[in-house]
């Protein structure tokens, strides 16, 4: 008999535990909640990782992974991941949300965290309604789209327009990095993949704030088959939320945002002004954490 | 020593809140109980501003007075304010520069001085709160003139150091008015 | 001893909150806590700490959930509107077995209210800041030196019970001056390992949580915090009681309003009045055990606060059928007299003589 060498080719990342979760079948979060572990491994970096789950479908995030967790109040993330990373700046911490956590309850968490540069890594998961409480209209709800609480379709008339997100981030000076992929194919899944990858790298080289946003689906609340799903997917939701980077200081050949931030502030004197007292607390600060003392 | 209840009474940026940190230093130097209260709020804008300073021998109840013993006031509209409240036989002293009204009082003791164009003429521009707070350690004796320049020198801060001997300049100008 | 210096009340509970290890702070500007904010602006960068003004209290509140999560001595501070949209976080925070600080430097409400002094958040700091089963240890001091006092201590209760502690002020005490004697900086910190440090791959997973979707689970998770709440109960009451021992009429205030009827008390025992102070330096665990004791001899009860009468409820539950409780209150960021307090006294003591 033939002696047959084993390989293995497949298997459940480090950082993922090995339990059932609450996603319904066909949803793109256990795609996504895979890659995100795939990713923690590869950089070698499950000990140093604390994630901050939403509320939303992914809350018991912090049963799926066997690295440290917080679980936030709705939309509160950007903010809880920022207490987190100021105690540990050292350490990597990321925020999964879907779109009302993000987009609705927690936008004003969104955009100061962003605005900041907080040094975190966001994945945002863009399915344009609300899954746990059964398929309400989500502020990346489209136009005529039928939801529980926009029956005759979404009435830009009286609910206005859908929230592009990374459009509306790609204006801030805190922001690094912003790209907007999907899931619905394995090269799509190998992009996205990729984009993750950049944003927890991001992080750990100190560039700012970083967000993917993860166009998707929900099968369940779209009452679609997953397949029929990502056609619908592909033929509304990607028109409005083009796939793509939506900003990339390190392309632009800035080595993080905060030399973006100042070259597009050149003609402003007192943005661009000497400031020796910040100098001389911020060599203070890095001599402490030089020295343990932080 | 008898409870002493100073309000500090004029304008946002006469210095009052000032002044009346001045003599709670000297209160706190001499080891007494003392507290000191401002008027807050869109009062900081320019407006009248006041201050209640207690120094006492026993644990100070309300730091909020509201029957002083000693009335500096800087402008009218404190003297009107303020002047009904000065307990009978207190200290009401006034910067008659800025007050061109007499107090009503005749329980108490008035004293008027000049104190804004005295620090003016003696090139103490600003510094009539301390004129007037010399004024008020005379005639009440509550600290020594050791405690009082202690107290500025602790009040005054640091990036201003160069304006404390001014300010004992000002003690000595109310001291012999 | 450090040398007594005059400090503001709100600088004294920051400056006492850094030496007691607390390196974050994270705000929202509103009167009157301000100057807090501010100090902490100021020394903070210099302590290798991190003061943050956040977008908003909310956000500020969620901030101090992932610092204490993170294992940080961490604090907020605000005035009552703002406490009031810190309460989902506070909530949270109690759910999920996290130590930190948070102020109130109350001012007059309802609504945008004043900004002046007031007692009015009485119930909502002893009855539960924010939805579910909670408390949280509240203190309320009444000098600025024990405003220092108590935000030293605070972080060390918060780290023995897992539980947020608030310190109660107000416009009065948060803004006024007195001597202080800083305490010395703290050096041993508690070791904190149920916190979200990243496992370094050298234990389980940490979780700060507090969501349990299955009722019986949370059951228990709310019947131990209970627990705790029981030894808190147990150990931490605490209370200041002046002329007491002997007095007819006792005067039950805390914060700004004991310190007008301690002038009130004072000047009815010169009228020959046995009056006592009685001052609850915790607001919850209310000291419920000294003044349980008083009943042996006190004829008459009177709660003085800056409100419509919410401590009152409390001195209620304790006295009982002993003794008539009454109250006088002023509202709205109106200051009670001494006087007015003293005329109440009297009322009180003619009725006891009938």
């Amino acid at each position: 008999m033939a002696e047959t060498q084993e390989k293995i080719v497949y298997q459940r990342p480090h950082s993922l535990a090995p339990v059932v979760t609450n996603y319904c079948p066909g949803c793109t979060h256990g795609i996504v909640n895979r890659l995100v572990a795939e990713v923690i491994d590869e950089l070698g970096i499950e000990g140093e990782t604390i994630g901050v789950s939403p509320v939303g479908c992914s809350v018991m995030m912090y049963n799926f992974y066997n690295c440290d967790f917080l679980e936030a109040a709705h939309g509160r993330a950007p903010a809880v991941a920022t207490g987190v990373k100021r105690v540990h700046p050292d350490k990597v911490v990321f925020a999964y949300q879907g779109d009302g956590d993000l987009a609705s309850i927690g936008m004003a968490e969104t955009v100061h965290a962003a605005t900041r540069g907080e040094k975190i890594t966001v994945i945002f998961i863009n399915n344009a309604i609300y899954g746990m409480t059964g398929g309400q209209m989500a502020p990346t709800s489209l136009p005529n789209q039928v939801t529980q609480t926009s029956p005759y379709g979404r009435d830009v008339s009286t609910a206005g327009y859908p929230v592009r997100v990374c459009e509306l981030l790609s204006s801030l000076d805190g922001v690094a990095y912003l790209e907007r992929v999907c899931v619905d194919s394995p090269k799509n899944i190998r992009k996205a993949k990729k984009a993750i990858k950049r944003a927890f790298q991001n992080q750990i080289d100190g560039v700012g704030y970083s967000l993917v946003e993860v166009v998707s689906t929900c099968p369940t609340n779209w009452g679609m088959t997953p397949t029929d799903a990502f056609e619908w997917m592909r033929n509304n939701m990607l028109p409005y939320y083009p796939l793509g980077v939506y900003r990339d200081v390190v392309a632009d050949g800035f080595a993080n945002a905060a030399e973006a931030a100042a070259a597009r502030a050149a003609e402003c004197p007192i943005a661009m002004a000497q400031n020796p007292q910040l100098d001389e607390i911020h060599a203070a600060n890095a001599a402490r954490v030089e020295g343990g003392d932080r | 020593m008898e409870e002493m209840r100073v309000v500090f009474a004029g304008f946002g940026g006469q210095g009052l809140l000032f002044a009346g940190k001045v003599v709670a230093y000297a209160g706190l130097l001499d080891e007494h109980e003392v507290s000191w209260l401002p008027s807050y709020g869109p009062e900081m804008r320019g407006g009248t501003a006041n201050c209640s300073v207690t120094v006492s021998d026993e644990p100070i109840g309300s730091p909020l007075i509201m029957n002083p013993n000693v009335l500096i006031a800087m402008n009218n509209p404190s003297l009107i304010k303020f002047e009904s409240e000065v307990t009978p036989g207190g200290k009401i002293f006034i910067d008659t520069s800025l007050i061109n009204r007499e107090p009503e009082r005749d329980d108490c003791q008035v004293y008027a001085l000049e104190a804004t164009n005295m620090a003016e003429e003696a090139g103490l521009k600003g510094l009539a709160n301390i004129v007037l707070v010399g004024k008020m350690l005379k005639e009440t004796g509550f600290c020594s003139f050791e405690t009082i320049e202690a107290a500025i020198r602790k009040t005054v801060p640091p990036r201003k150091a160069a304006l404390i001997e001014k300010n004992i300049e000002a003690l000595k100008l109310g001291m012999n008015a | 001893m450090s040398e007594k210096v005059l400090m503001k009340g709100n600088e004294a509970i920051a400056e006492s909150a850094i030496r007691a290890g607390c390196r974050f702070f994270f705000g929202y500007p509103i009167t009157p806590q301000t100057e807090l904010a501010a100090y902490m602006a100021k020394r903070m960068p210099k302590e290798g700490g991190t003061y943050l003004q956040a977008e908003s209290e909310v956000a500020a509140i969620n901030m101090v959930y992932g610092a204490a999560a993170a294992g940080a001595r961490v604090m907020t501070s605000s005035s009552s509107p703002g406490v009031s949209l810190k309460s989902e976080g506070v909530s949270y925070i109690a759910g999920a077995d996290l130590p930190c600080l948070i102020i109130n430097i109350e001012r007059g409400g309802p609504g945008l209210g004043s900004i002046q002094p007031s007692q009015s958040d009485y119930w909502q700091a002893t009855r539960a800041l924010g939805h579910g089963d909670f408390q949280m240890v509240v203190y309320a001091p009444a000098t600025v030196q024990e405003m220092a006092d108590v935000a030293y201590g605070a972080f060390d209760i918060a780290d023995k019970y897992r539980t947020p502690v608030m310190i109660l002020g107000d416009g009065m005490l948060g803004q006024m001056m007195e001597p202080v004697e800083l305490p010395e900086r703290k050096t041993d910190l508690p070791e904190k390992p149920w916190a979200t440090t990243g496992h370094g791959n050298v234990r389980q997973k940490n979780i700060a949580n507090s969501l349990y979707l299955d009722a019986e689970e949370l059951e228990k998770s709310n019947i131990a915090r209970y627990e705790r709440y029981d030894q808190i109960k147990a150990n931490e009451q605490r209370a200041e009681l002046v002329d007491c021992d002997d007095a007819d009429i006792i005067i039950v205030a805390f914060g700004a309003s004991s310190r007008i009827a301690r002038s009130a008390v004072r000047a009815a025992r010169e009228e020959g009045i046995k009056a006592g102070l009685f001052r609850p330096i915790t607001l919850w665990p209310f000291p419920v055990d000294a003044l349980e004791a008083t009943k042996a001899h006190a004829k008459a009860y009177l709660s003085v606060e800056m409100n419509m009468g919410q401590m009152v409820d409390d001195v209620r539950l304790v006295v009982r059928d002993a003794a008539p409780v009454d109250f006088y209150g002023r509202v709205g960021g109106v200051i009670p007299t001494p006087a007015e307090v003293l005329n109440k006294i009297r009322q009180i003591n003619e009725g006891l003589g009938e």
